[in-house]
């Protein structure tokens, strides 16, 4: 029996040394594709890199035809769509998943969580369409002019009011990361052990101080769960396109056109004609892949924490 | 509090209802079988989207015959060869390439494929998607590879058969439902992207003749037509959404159906 087969496989068959190699050679693809990811993000964005530098980030000029390329309005309007998204999905998705896991009775449960995934697999356009036609002209009418009335003395929500800006942006993204921080959430409560409950049970807590509990146990997967619905938030294109109103602008209002770095790309890559142009636009992609990376890092580390340690006590026990 | 969380689900609920329900209302009125037959004409001349559903139909075999094989092979990997530091490694990246924004996956691909080949192409766009297929068939596979009991292994193994066998005729046979399923959801998954097909397969207004060109697709048209100012154009993009939708839903209720049974 030769070498090479005893080293690619314990057992020492020829099949098995080249069925282990061809799955390993799969393995080391994606390895390869995430690195030739960086790699051509970064070679095509050189151009821009070179000639802004760290002003790129801070310099809110976005003027193609003067050949002034600056992300800040992008970044002020991913970060600021994201947070309204968050600060609406959080509380909203709590709720869901604390209702699925601890308080509604089995028969019930299964349904409706179908249900709440099927919000998850709306396509982005799908969201992106009835945002235009039903959620726009809805805030318009409806949501916009009494916030300008009641909260009008904040800067946030002042100007004109046209349904298409900022907040519509934000609360599509927030329809649209819900399902997924209540589904991570709910996973993070199931695995949260029974002994806690009982525990919290057999010394008196209401049902309610029990969730508490289980809230508390659950804190760091829950964390991963909102920096998991960020990374969504940070990166959907489609949708907030539609809505946001595509201008690269940064204003305190919320009834305000803005642009976020997905949305941009989006909407001009094709337009791009000279290269300065068609570099920076690669560079926003790149910025936007290592924000997602790196949140989506965060999370997962987050999430596993939870799942992991509570299945070694599960197994423990 | 139950009031509470069950106002949270209910507010879920019901957002789900009002957006199914706006694209039932609005779409079935420009629903006809010309629409679903005829390419795209200029506004005031009907048209329809049968370029647009071909078109999708091609994409997704094209992200299917790359996309699925890839994300099983890894998936056996991870599983049935996982447990050192590289399968950690690229369980980890499988993981965080599924969060990376689809548009990002466009960007990619038109500057390794679009760039070199010169133009948009259908190939490019299904490279994309199959991109956003593997992560999620990779995982699936996994997880589904690891409820096959050891003992069929060992069994197998004991019969003499070679690893390669072992996996190939008996551990993925016991998995291929839930293999299946999760294809399937990541199917579904696809078949809604836009954001990565707008600047690789492109879009197209005729029937596709070859996958060397640009291609026509149900979700860049529905975006193409919401965007556009025309009243008609608007209904044949909600017309659209409801055959998008129909097979979307489609695959998940059926996906739900079947593994109804399983667990």
């Amino acid at each position: 029996m030769s070498d090479w087969r005893r080293r690619l496989s314990p057992t020492g068959n020829t099949g098995d040394a080249i069925f282990r190699a061809a799955m390993f050679a799969v393995a080391l693809l994606m390895l390869l594709i995430v690195v030739a990811m960086i790699l051509a993000l970064a070679s095509h964005s050189t151009l821009s890199i070179r000639q802004f530098g760290f002003g790129f980030l801070t310099n809110r000029e976005w003027d193609p035809i003067k050949g002034q390329f600056g992300a800040l309005a992008f970044i002020y309007g991913t970060i600021v769509s994201s947070l309204i998204a968050l600060i609406i999905s959080v509380p909203l998705s709590l709720g869901i998943a604390i209702f699925l896991v601890e308080q509604a009775p089995y028969f019930l449960s299964r349904p409706i969580t179908f249900l709440v995934e099927l919000l998850a697999a709306i396509p982005s356009v799908v969201y992106g369409l009835w945002g235009i036609f039903v959620l726009a002209p809805f805030l318009r009418v409806y949501v916009e002019p009494p916030l300008a009335r009641w909260f009008g003395w904040l800067p946030l929500f002042q100007g004109p009011i046209t349904g298409i800006g900022l907040l519509t942006g934000g609360i599509i993204l927030a329809i649209m990361v819900t399902p997924i921080i209540s589904a991570v959430v709910r996973d993070v409560l199931s695995a949260v052990p029974n002994t806690q409950r009982e525990a919290a049970l057999a010394l008196g807590a209401t049902k309610w101080e029990t969730t508490l509990v289980v809230l508390v146990n659950a804190a760091p997967g829950i964390a991963g769960a909102v920096i998991l619905g960020l990374g969504r938030a940070i990166g959907e294109t489609m949708a907030v396109t539609m809505v946001i109103g595509n201008r690269p602008e940064i204003s305190l209002s919320l009834f305000q056109p803005s642009y976020t770095l997905a949305s941009v790309i989006a909407n001009e890559f094709t337009e791009a004609t000279a290269d300065i142009y068609l570099s920076s636009l690669v560079e926003l992609g790149l910025i936007l892949f290592f924000v997602t990376f790196v949140v989506n890092a965060i999370a997962r580390l987050l999430v596993w924490r939870v799942t992991r340690r509570t299945t070694g006590v599960g197994l423990a026990v | 509090m139950t009031t509470l969380t069950a106002l949270c689900t209910l507010v879920a609920i019901g957002i789900l209802a009002i957006i199914l329900g706006y694209i039932a209302m609005r779409g079935i009125g420009a629903l006809n079988l010309r629409f679903l037959v005829d390419s795209p004409r200029p506004v005031g001349e009907g048209g329809g989207i049968g370029n647009a559903i071909v078109g999708s139909a091609v994409l997704l075999l094209l992200s299917c015959a790359v996309g699925i094989p890839l994300g099983i092979a890894t998936g056996v990997y991870l599983s049935e060869f996982g447990g050192g530091m590289f399968s950690s490694v690229v369980r980890f990246l499988v993981d965080t390439l599924t969060g990376i924004p689809s548009i990002v996956t466009g960007v990619f691909i038109y500057a390794v494929v679009v760039l070199r080949m010169k133009h948009f192409s259908a190939f490019a766009g299904g490279i994309a998607l199959a991109l956003i297929m593997i992560p999620i068939v990779a995982r699936t596979t996994e997880e589904m590879i690891k409820l096959v009991p050891h003992s069929l292994r060992e069994g197998a193994l004991a019969l003499g058969a070679p690893q390669w066998r072992v996996t190939l005729g008996v551990v993925i046979p016991a998995a291929a439902s839930g293999i299946a399923t999760g294809a399937m959801l990541a199917i579904a998954r696809v078949s809604g992207e836009t954001a990565p097909l707008l600047f690789t397969a492109f879009g197209s207004r005729f029937f596709p003749r070859n996958l060397n060109e640009p291609i026509a697709s149900l979700t860049v048209q529905i975006y193409n037509y919401a965007i556009s100012p025309y009243d008609e154009w608007h209904a044949q993009a909600w017309a659209a959404t409801l055959v998008l939708m129909t097979l979307i839903l489609g695959i998940n209720i059926l996906v739900r159906f079947l593994t109804r049974k399983k667990f």
